[in-house]
């Protein structure tokens, strides 16, 4: 049974992160982004991605600057990796798991943000289970704070998706002549509808999704992609495969028969690497279900950039917090 | 008013010379030679070249290390900060186009430690202006200018290099 979810709910979050087109002040979203501001966060991450190889791995630019990870919801990479990257920038970091916080003694979220505002903090970074919480609160912190979207709902994770295409431009520089497929859990998950967007503005020729019915988006096609259900005619000839995690914490009712037969169908098996064009890359942007939707033998493998998704998030996302943080 | 090729020539052939009499003297046998992107790179190139040495000079961006990032913020086309050896114990040959407030020279300096703990850092410029903001001042220079507050020098290249004087708006 389908969950009655519109993919035109993005349409009601108005984007209002973009201050000009070479400035962000929020990064809430790719959608409404211009391609030459998305061409830039790729061009400066790949400056910021030698600093990790230097023997200090830092640079002074957010020297001052206090930075708040305010996490609704689990994560490691994407906690962990934007951590990294203020500290790479020199900024001061808190860490704050709301989990464990005042929320659960009955402080409202306005109030906890009204406190962390007293504190002086220059940027939140938000995660949140519900669509549309990181725009909720851009709009209610003050001028000076900006906020960046690490993941709401099943609406938006316009970082994860920035490194995904800064991952696809380092083995295919030219967006306009690739074949890229992203495969599974499209209906739940928010870093396809972000990549969808992307790699749209990006005027990739051919996107195509895979996917159980139930898992696929009512009208998926208007977002400029093909549906395929059949995962081997989906991923024939493609330069780019990204495979998804089966959300189950976001169903709430059975949406495939078993993970058995859901990695018969939709698993990336050793022999699918056939099938994809001869340079090809297999991606996931984690965590990893290993024997659901890919196998080991594939994951570990040399197609596999997985890891490399990792690193180049600490780069990519030094330079998203930069721009969000420009004068 | 622009320099011409000639006499962006004979500032480089100067640098060139004094640098080389530097290092006899100072009895330094392999700097490292570091160019400060833009300008700083086409020359720190050339003098590659002249000295001898193999390959191409590193080269260091500061858009990172800037003291303004508050005020103006970082270009997102900044060209890459490329350190291929290393700077421990080394004597390193710092070079750029115009020495003007000593800023990007302090932001330069402080990116290089943070690649090591070079034995010495000798600053070379083409051209150092009045305008000085911090007391810096440079090892090797091809030409002091005295220029009004509203004008620039830049150097444009890298084939031929060749000096400019412009106003700031331009």
């Amino acid at each position: 049974m389908s969950e009655n979810i519109e993919i035109g709910l993005d349409q009601n979050i108005k984007q209002s992160d973009i201050v000009s087109q070479k400035h962000l002040r929020h990064f809430l979203d790719i959608e409404n982004l211009p391609k030459s501001l998305i061409l830039d966060i790729l061009d400066l991450a790949e400056s910021f991605a030698g600093v990790s190889g230097q023997p200090v791995k830092k640079v002074p630019l957010l020297r001052g600057k206090t930075i708040v990870n305010l996490f609704f919801e689990a994560s490691t990479r994407t906690r962990t990796t934007f951590e990294l990257a203020a500290k790479r920038l020199s900024a001061d970091f808190l860490n704050i798991n709301m989990d464990y916080s005042a929320t659960r003694k009955g402080e409202t979220l306005l109030d906890t943000l009204r406190n962390l505002e007293a504190m002086h903090c220059d940027m939140f970074i938000v995660r949140h289970p519900s669509s549309g919480a990181a725009e909720f609160i851009s709009k209610n912190v003050s001028q000076n704070i900006s906020i960046i979207n690490a993941g709401d709902g099943r609406h938006a994770h316009p970082t994860q998706a920035m490194l995904d295409i800064f991952t696809i431009r380092k083995y295919f520089p030219d967006f306009k002549k690739i074949k890229v497929a992203i495969v599974g859990d499209i209906l739940h998950s928010r870093v396809a509808r972000s990549l969808m967007h992307a790699l749209r503005i990006l005027e990739v020729p051919d996107i195509r999704v895979i996917g159980p019915k139930t898992l696929l988006p009512n009208g998926v096609e208007h977002m400029g992609v093909t549906s395929y259900v059949d995962m081997d005619e989906g991923i024939k000839g493609c330069d780019v495969v990204i495979m998804l995690r089966l959300q189950n914490e976001r169903m709430n009712s059975s949406f495939i028969p078993d993970e058995h037969e859901y990695y018969n169908l939709y698993g990336f098996s050793p022999k699918r690497l056939d099938l994809i064009s001869k340079k090809g890359i297999v991606m996931h942007p984690g965590p990893v279900n290993r024997g659901v939707e890919i196998s080991s033998e594939v994951a570990d493998g040399d197609r596999s950039v997985i890891l490399q998704q990792v690193s180049n998030g600490i780069a990519v996302r030094m330079a998203i917090l930069s721009l969000s943080m420009q004068p | 008013m622009k320099y011409s090729k000639d006499q962006t020539q004979a500032l480089l052939l100067k640098i060139e010379n004094s640098l080389k009499s530097y290092l006899l003297k100072n009895n330094i046998e392999k700097p490292i030679i570091i160019g400060v992107h833009t300008g700083g790179v086409w020359i720190a190139d050339w003098l590659q070249k002249r000295l001898g040495y193999e390959g191409r000079a590193a080269t260091l961006n500061i858009s990172f290390y800037r003291d303004d990032f508050s005020k103006v913020g970082v270009n997102p086309t900044v060209e890459p900060t490329e350190m291929p050896v290393s700077v421990d114990d080394k004597h390193i040959i710092l070079v750029d186009d115009v020495l003007f407030t000593g800023r990007t020279t302090r932001a330069a300096i402080n990116e290089i430690f943070d690649f090591g703990r070079p034995l010495s850092v000798t600053l070379v410029v083409l051209v150092e202006r009045n305008g000085n903001e911090l007391p810096i001042s440079a090892d090797i220079t091809g030409e002091k200018l005295e220029l009004d507050n509203n004008k620039n020098i830049k150097l444009l290249g890298p084939d031929p290099m060749i000096l400019e004087v412009v106003d700031k708006d331009n």
